[in-house]
This record gives structure tokens, C-alpha cells and sequence, in this order.
């Protein structure tokens, strides 16, 4: 237990040295007389390629220079800057904070932007420029996403230092926000983790007591899982040596959110450790379909197009699973959601489906 | 013109109602004023005070008008008939004026005593021992002055001037606006006069020079041939006392010589020669050797003579009008005869007038048309006092008047549409006005109104030419200030961000000293010094 407080104290220390490390090279090149000049790998699309052997995108050799001299790039520059200030003082006062907080917080050093876009830009520069993810800075999105089960956690967020608590607590789960993906892992009697792409099916599976029947920490992703989440099924897995399983929507959409959890986003390229790689979708399969008779929804166009994009995108080619479902979906052109196997009733998924497709 | 002509046709001469009436008036003796001060280079100094007398009808008012200079004055002899007595024009030379033969001044009189039945006071010296002054009638039906009353004060002060005061019916609150903007534009034109106007209401309006510089007077000179009619023709016959056809061209014209005068009564066969041993020689079969008539057959000089201009019938005087235009062998009018106002006082005042941030001007080289020289002289005033409006303000001035009225039937008005302003990154919206000044011996004026320049190919031309250049200037100015506005955008958004640099970094390395920045924005000034 101590060992992992260290871990998160040290964690915070790397943060805090890394943005200042960046404040002292502006400030020594500004008293050497020169302008700051900073270079950090460019995020174009010809710099970002999947990386077969870290099993997710990865941002290549290219390099991009960002100097004050310039005219066009001095306010993204200062405002790259003020970002870097603003998160020393979050990160060192353990205040949080949202991207449309920043947005707001730059207007009171009169440093304006444009849109909420270009604040976020700024944060994700700053998050390549150090390699370390926003939430690490303490600036977080709008929490949507809950886990339940029986593991206990340590707060370490102010005010709540060496409190603990059981994620059985409330029957609604409690909110992958902050607070929690700050604390300690403390311990946990589950030996697996269900990330469910619905809240409905999350609820059903607390009601239906899977946590217990299965010992499962179960999660619910709210769609695409927000970054954090996917880091914390990254801990759940990397600290308590947890399996991770993924339940979504039969279709192209449910398929790459599970995707997403194991390979990450292109988008995230210049950060680590946001993927579970070792993750495993469990369904809903198009051969789920045809093997448990799900009623459907045809495929639209725009799901075909989609299953054909997904079907040459490199994280889709490391699994035989995967190019194996998409064929089977184009074939038999229907979808079908989590609910339905409510068709045979309301505790068959839990049953019947789940433990079949966990002991596969 | 006799004075019942004009009682006549009082439209054509400007006085067509109430308000364009008392405008006239003040018009035409201001510009009288400005005449007899600028020929002999004086700085004019005029005063006008126009006051309410009385209700006349329910639109109309009776008001005096009270014109007062320090021009050259009025030789007592002729004060009578030079405002009791409307003459021919009496002048066979040309040279540039505002008003034409005076008649503007004479009008307004008799338009005064039409309107009233009140007599008109000249007062008037020309700097001498003594100052005349006189109270006057016109007999309309007669054409002849009625002096009333004549006084001789002597000049203590050594005077020098004249002073008109008559009455007239008019409408002042509508002319109010032209009276104003003539007054203001006649300034700008007129930089080197002090103009004050008293309005009936008692409001002072007053234009001071900016600059006692005055153009070179106008010099007399005699019509060119290609510019006369048949009227001007007969009023010189009429007078002349050469009595004969070569010794009337060389006299009376402008750049004929003898030579000249010869070959042109050759052309068109005015003249006959005789040679002592061989008679009478066709004019069509005489040889000119070194510009000497001489005998086809025996090569001897041989004597010439031509017509009495005064025995010349009126179909040969037709005919003679119409080979002095046809003939191409005159020399160009040559333009001293014209006072421009030149770059340098045109620009003193228009600044004065319209403060603008920017201004070019350009004088084109003197140019004919028709036999009269006339040169165009042209200003682009930018941003400033210059009045946003959506279209360029247009200012038309004529032999140094401003011409108010019509401006849309303008030779400018033309030109300036017909300009691809684009291409000289000029938009209709920018504070933009454009002075146009053109002077002759005879502007082409297209009606009797003086108010607009009439379509000549030769003026529209010149004008094209001097607006093409001063808006190539503004085009520059224009590049280069946008160019000033970018530099100083760059260097503001250096100066704003650099700074919170500096804060930002010395926060974040937690130093308690803020980097001096200053070095690093001088170099970025320097720079752009460089790049300008």
C-alpha cells in the first residue's frame, strides 16, 4: 500500500518536473537573449502509423518547431505556455480542472482563444510536447462513465487522503472521475473486468448481481470510453493483474469501441498507456447473432462503409477475430444491439450468454 | 445683349428662381472681386454681407447685398456703364477670367433692380488721391446708366478696391446650403484669399488664406484661328483698321505670322498675285520660294494682294470661318495666356479646406481644344476630414470657380465612372474626394449656366490621363500605409505576447526575476524597419 501511494506521489513529481522543465528552457533561452524555440513530434496524419509490437498508434520521427520568432506561431506559443503554467498549478495545488474550464481560466491573463477547439489543441500540444496526458495535469473532461465492484480504493485527493472506499457502495456505481483515477488501488476480491458500452446493460448486470456470480469489476463505458477510463482499465489490468473483458452492440460501432479500449485512438498517439492491448472483445459477434437468433436491424449504408473502412484499419488486422466478424457482418448486412437478448429474458444474458463467452 | 433680352431670358444667365437668383448674385460679384485682385497679383481680401430688408412674398425676402474688395478698382469714367449698362463684350484679345466680359456682375444688378426698383452703390478707387462713388439706375429700355447721385472723398487712407450695394428679391434659407458650400469651395480653389461672409441671420462665415503665393496672372492674347466664329469675325471687321486680308490675320491672331497669314489666304484663295512682265497669277498656280511668292514662268517675285476684311460679304466670311478650322498648318495656342493654379497652391488648398491624411496633386501639360488651351489640374484627398459618404466627394472647379450644380452631366463625373478603380485597390467606400480644376481662355462649358463641363473628347482625355496618375499615387500610399498597419499589427502582437512569456515561463521555473524581453522586441523592430 505504500508502494503505490509512492507510485502516484512519484507520478505527480514526474508531471510537475517535466512542465517544469519546459518553463526553464523558455526562461533560460529568454535570458540568453534568444527567442524560445520548442520541438516536439508532429501529430499530422503522415507522422502517426500503428506500432505492431506496443499494439497502438504511435507518432513517427517527424518533428515540428514552435518558435516565438515566428509571427504565426508566438500566440499559440504563449498560450502553450500559459497551458504549461496553468497545469503546474493545478497539478501542484491537486486542483482539477475541464477543457472548457481552460478555455474560460485563459481570459483572466487576457490570454483569449479563439474556440474551445483551439484551447483543446493547445492541451493536446502540451500533452506531446511532455508525453504526459491531460488528466495527468489535472484537467479532465465531463465524467460519464461508472464502475462497480468489489475493490477498495484509497483517495489521495485533498481532503480525502487515507479515506477509503468500496466501489460496491452505491448500487449505481461510482463515477470514473478524478477523485477516483487518482486513488490507490487498495485491494479487490474480482478476478476479471467487464467494460459494457451501455449504462442500461451496466445497471441490469448490478441488478442480476454478475459482480458476485462472475466476480467481475464492472464497467460501464457510456459509448466511446472517455480517456480516463481507458487508462484506469489500463491500472485495473496492469496493477491487479485483472482480464479484461468487453461487452458492446453487435455492430461496427460497438466493435471499434471495444477497439478503441485495446488499441487506442490515432488521436492519442502521442501518449501511452490509454490501451488495454491484453483486452478482449467478447461480443456481441456477428456469429452471436446467428448462433443465439438475435432479432436485427439490417445494416445501413453508412455501417457498411464504416465496416469497410474498420476492415483495413491496422489495429483490425493483429486479431484473426476481427477481420473474421466483419466479413460475417457485411455478409449478413444485420446488426444488433446488447438488449436484445432480452428476447429471452431478462436474466438469460447473464446466465446464459456471459458465461459462455467468458469461458471462450 | 440688351437688357431686355435678359429680363427675358433670365433661366439661361442662372437666375431662374429665388434661391438659384440670390446664389447667382453673390456668385458672380465675388468673382468679379476675385478677378480685379488676382490681375494685378494682389492677395484678394472680400467681404460679403448679405442682409434681411423685408418680406416680399410669402416664399420670398428682400435682402442687401454689400460685395466689398481690395482688387484693382474702377476708373470713375467707367463705373457708370460697367454696372448701369449692359454692353457687347468689348474685348478682342482673350485671356483667362472666372467670369465672362464681366456681364455675371451687370446681371446681378439688374436682376436686383427688376426684383426692387432700388438704385445700386459703387463705390470704388484705384489706390489714387481720390474714391468715387456712385448711385445708379439702369434704363432698361434704353440701355444706359441713370446717375443719381456721384460723390469724390478723398483717399486718405490710400484705398484701393470696390464696393457694390444693391437689393434683389431672393430666398436665402434655401440657397443657404450652395451659398455655403460655394464659399467653402471657392476657398479651396483660392487659397491665397481671405473670404468672409455675413449671412442675414448674423452668422460669420470666414475662410482665411493659407498662403499669400498667387499664380502668375493671365497674359493677354489674341484668339486663335481655330477658335473663332462667325460673330467674333465680324466684331473684329467691324473695328479693325488693316485693310487687308494678311495684315487682319497677323493682327488680330494668335501665333499668325506673315508667312503663315500667306499660305493660309493661298488655301483658301483670298489673296491674287501679279507678276510685272506675266499679269495676273492664279492662286493655285503661284510658287513659293523660301516662303517668297514667285512667278511660275519667269521665276520673278511676284506682288500680292488681298481683300479688305471690310468688303468681305457675308457668305466669304462663312467661308473664311470655315477654312480657319480646316486649315492645318497653325501653330498650337500656346498657354500663357492661362493661370493655373499649380500643384503646390492647389494642394495648400485643399489641405486647408478638407485636412485630409493623405494628398496628391498633378497638373497636366497645357492641352487645346478647338483652338482654346486649357489645362487640367486634379487632387486626391484620402481619409481625414474627408467625409465618408460611399462615393468619392467630387469637387469641379472651372477657372478657379466651383461649379455646384449638374454634376452628374460632368465630363468628370464620366471619367471618374468610367475609371476600373479596382485596379488601383480604390473602393467607392474609402473617404475619398477628387478635385478637378480645369482653366481656358473658354471653358467648354455645355450650357450658358456655367455649371457643368461639357463631353470633349480632348478634356476628357487629359482628364482621364491626370486622374489615372494621382490615383496611381494614392494606390501607393494606400500599399504603403497597409503596409505601415501590418508592421505595427506584427510588432504589437510581439509586444503583447512576449511579455507574458516571460511571466508565464518565470512562474512555471519558479524564478522570482521575469526575463527582460526588451532586447528581443527591439530586434523584431529593427527587422521591420529592415523589411519597409
Amino acid at each position: 500500500m505504500v508502494q503505490k501511494k509512492v507510485k502516484i506521489i512519484e507520478k505527480r513529481n514526474e508531471v510537475l518536473g517535466g512542465l517544469k522543465k519546459f518553463g526553464a528552457q523558455m526562461y533560460n533561452q529568454l535570458d540568453e537573449g534568444v527567442f524560445p524555440t520548442i520541438n516536439m513530434p508532429s501529430r499530422g496524419t503522415d507522422n502517426i502509423a500503428y506500432d505492431a509490437t506496443l499494439r497502438q498508434y504511435i507518432l513517427g520521427e517527424k518533428n515540428v518547431s514552435r518558435s516565438a520568432r515566428n509571427i504565426r506561431h508566438i500566440k499559440p506559443f504563449t498560450q502553450l505556455a500559459w497551458a504549461a503554467m496553468f497545469s503546474n498549478e493545478l497539478t501542484s495545488q491537486r486542483k482539477t480542472s475541464t477543457l472548457r474550464d481552460v478555455y474560460y481560466s485563459a481570459q483572466a491573463y487576457d490570454m483569449t482563444f479563439t474556440d474551445q477547439q483551439e484551447s483543446n489543441n493547445i492541451i493536446t500540444d502540451l500533452e506531446t510536447l511532455t508525453g504526459f496526458a491531460r488528466e495527468d495535469f489535472h484537467i479532465f473532461p465531463e465524467e460519464r462513465s461508472a464502475i462497480f465492484g468489489d475493490l477498495d480504493i484509497g483517495y489521495t485527493v485533498p481532503g480525502y487522503e487515507g479515506k477509503t472506499l468500496n466501489l460496491t457502495s452505491h448500487p449505481d456505481g461510482v463515477l470514473i472521475g478524478p477523485a477516483l483515477t487518482s486513488s490507490e488501488l487498495i485491494h479487490t476480491r474480482a478476478d476479471k473486468v467487464i467494460a459494457i458500452e451501455k449504462g442500461a446493460l451496466f445497471t441490469r448486470f448490478i441488478e442480476e448481481n454478475v459482480h458476485n456470480k462472475h466476480h467481475a469489476l464492472l464497467i460501464s463505458c457510456g459509448g466511446q470510453a472517455p480517456r480516463q477510463t481507458r487508462s484506469f482499465i489500463r491500472r485495473l489490468h496492469d496493477e491487479l493483474n485483472l482480464p479484461v473483458y468487453i461487452l458492446t452492440d453487435g455492430d461496427p460501432w460497438g466493435m471499434h469501441i471495444a477497439q478503441v479500449i485495446i488499441s487506442g485512438s490515432a488521436n492519442a498517439a502521442h501518449l501511452r498507456d490509454l490501451n488495454t492491448p491484453d483486452a478482449v472483445w467478447s461480443g456481441v459477434w456477428a456469429s452471436d447473432i446467428i448462433e443465439y437468433k438475435l432479432p436485427t436491424d439490417p445494416l445501413d449504408e453508412v455501417d457498411i462503409k464504416r465496416l469497410y473502412e474498420l476492415q483495413k484499419d491496422p489495429r483490425y488486422q493483429t486479431d484473426p477475430i476481427w477481420q473474421k466478424e466483419i466479413k460475417l457482418f457485411l455478409k449478413i448486412k444485420r446488426k444488433a444491439e446488447q438488449e436484445a437478448f432480452s428476447r429471452y429474458g431478462l436474466t438469460y444474458i447473464v446466465d446464459e450468454y456471459l458465461p459462455t463467452k467468458l469461458k471462450n | 445683349m440688351h437688357p431686355t433680352f435678359f429680363y427675358r431670358n433670365r433661366d439661361i444667365a442662372g437666375f431662374t428662381n429665388p434661391s438659384r437668383a440670390i446664389f447667382a448674385a453673390i456668385r458672380e460679384l465675388v468673382e468679379n472681386s476675385l478677378d480685379a485682385a488676382e490681375s494685378q497679383k494682389i492677395p484678394p481680401e472680400i467681404y460679403v454681407r448679405l442682409s434681411f430688408e423685408g418680406e416680399a412674398t410669402k416664399e420670398t425676402q428682400i435682402y442687401k447685398l454689400h460685395v466689398e474688395d481690395n482688387g484693382s478698382g474702377i476708373q470713375p469714367r467707367f463705373i457708370p456703364s460697367a454696372f448701369g449698362q449692359v454692353l457687347f463684350g468689348s474685348k478682342y484679345k482673350l485671356k483667362q477670367t472666372r467670369g465672362t466680359f464681366g456681364l455675371g456682375g451687370k446681371m446681378a444688378v439688374l436682376y436686383g433692380q427688376i426684383t426692387t426698383h432700388q438704385p445700386a452703390y459703387v463705390t470704388s478707387s484705384t489706390g489714387q488721391a481720390k474714391i468715387y462713388s456712385f448711385k445708379l439706375m439702369m434704363d432698361i429700355q434704353r440701355n444706359r446708366p441713370i446717375i443719381l447721385d456721384r460723390k469724390v472723398m478723398i483717399n486718405k487712407e490710400n484705398w484701393r478696391g470696390t464696393i457694390v450695394e444693391f437689393t434683389l428679391e431672393g430666398d436665402y434659407l434655401r440657397a443657404m446650403p450652395k451659398i455655403l458650400d460655394y464659399f467653402k469651395q471657392t476657398a479651396m480653389v483660392n487659397p491665397y484669399a481671405n473670404l468672409t461672409f455675413v449671412d442675414p441671420k448674423g452668422r460669420l462665415y470666414k475662410f482665411t488664406r493659407a498662403t499669400s503665393e498667387m499664380p502668375e496672372p493671365p497674359k493677354e492674347t489674341l484668339p486663335h484661328p481655330y477658335g473663332v466664329d462667325v460673330e467674333l469675325l465680324q466684331r473684329l471687321i467691324t473695328v479693325t483698321n488693316y485693310t487687308n486680308m494678311a495684315d487682319f490675320l497677323t493682327g488680330h491672331f494668335h501665333r499668325v505670322g506673315p508667312i503663315t497669314a500667306l499660305k493660309f489666304l493661298i488655301f483658301s484663295d483670298l489673296i491674287t498675285f501679279t507678276c510685272a512682265e506675266h499679269g495676273k497669277i492664279p492662286s493655285d498656280q503661284i510658287k513659293l520660294v523660301e516662303n517668297r511668292p514667285v512667278c511660275p514662268t519667269c521665276g520673278k517675285e511676284a506682288q500680292s494682294s488681298s481683300k479688305n476684311p471690310k468688303r468681305l460679304s457675308h457668305e466669304e466670311i462663312v467661308r473664311l470661318m470655315q477654312n480657319l478650322k480646316k486649315y492645318k498648318d497653325f501653330l498650337p495656342p500656346d498657354a500663357s495666356c492661362l493661370s493655373p493654379l499649380g500643384e503646390e497652391l492647389l494642394k495648400a488648398g485643399v489641405e486647408k479646406e478638407l485636412s485630409p491624411e493623405y494628398l496628391v496633386v498633378h497638373q497636366r501639360k497645357p492641352s487645346t481644344y478647338a483652338g482654346h488651351p486649357f489645362i487640367v489640374e486634379m487632387a486626391i484627398a484620402y481619409g481625414g476630414g474627408v467625409p465618408k459618404r460611399g462615393s468619392f466627394v467630387i469637387y469641379r472647379f472651372a477657372n478657379k470657380i466651383p461649379l455646384l450644380y449638374d454634376e452628374a452631366s460632368d465630363v468628370s463625373y464620366r471619367v471618374i465612372s468610367a475609371m476600373n478603380w479596382r485596379r488601383y485597390k480604390v473602393a467607392p467606400d474609402m473617404p475619398i474626394a477628387i478635385v478637378i480644376h480645369i482653366c481656358s481662355t473658354k471653358v467648354p462649358y455645355k450650357t450658358v449656366g456655367k455649371e457643368f463641363i461639357a463631353d470633349r473628347p480632348e478634356v476628357r482625355r487629359e482628364e482621364a490621363n491626370a486622374l489615372r496618375e494621382v490615383a496611381r499615387q494614392l494606390q501607393h500610399f494606400l500599399s504603403r500605409q497597409e503596409h505601415v498597419h501590418m508592421e505595427k499589427k506584427r510588432l504589437g502582437i510581439f509586444g503583447k505576447y512576449l511579455p507574458k512569456i516571460a511571466q508565464f515561463s518565470a512562474t512555471l521555473a519558479g524564478q522570482e526575476r521575469v526575463p527582460d524581453v526588451d532586447k528581443l522586441l527591439k530586434s523584431v523592430q529593427k527587422y521591420g524597419a529592415e523589411e519597409s
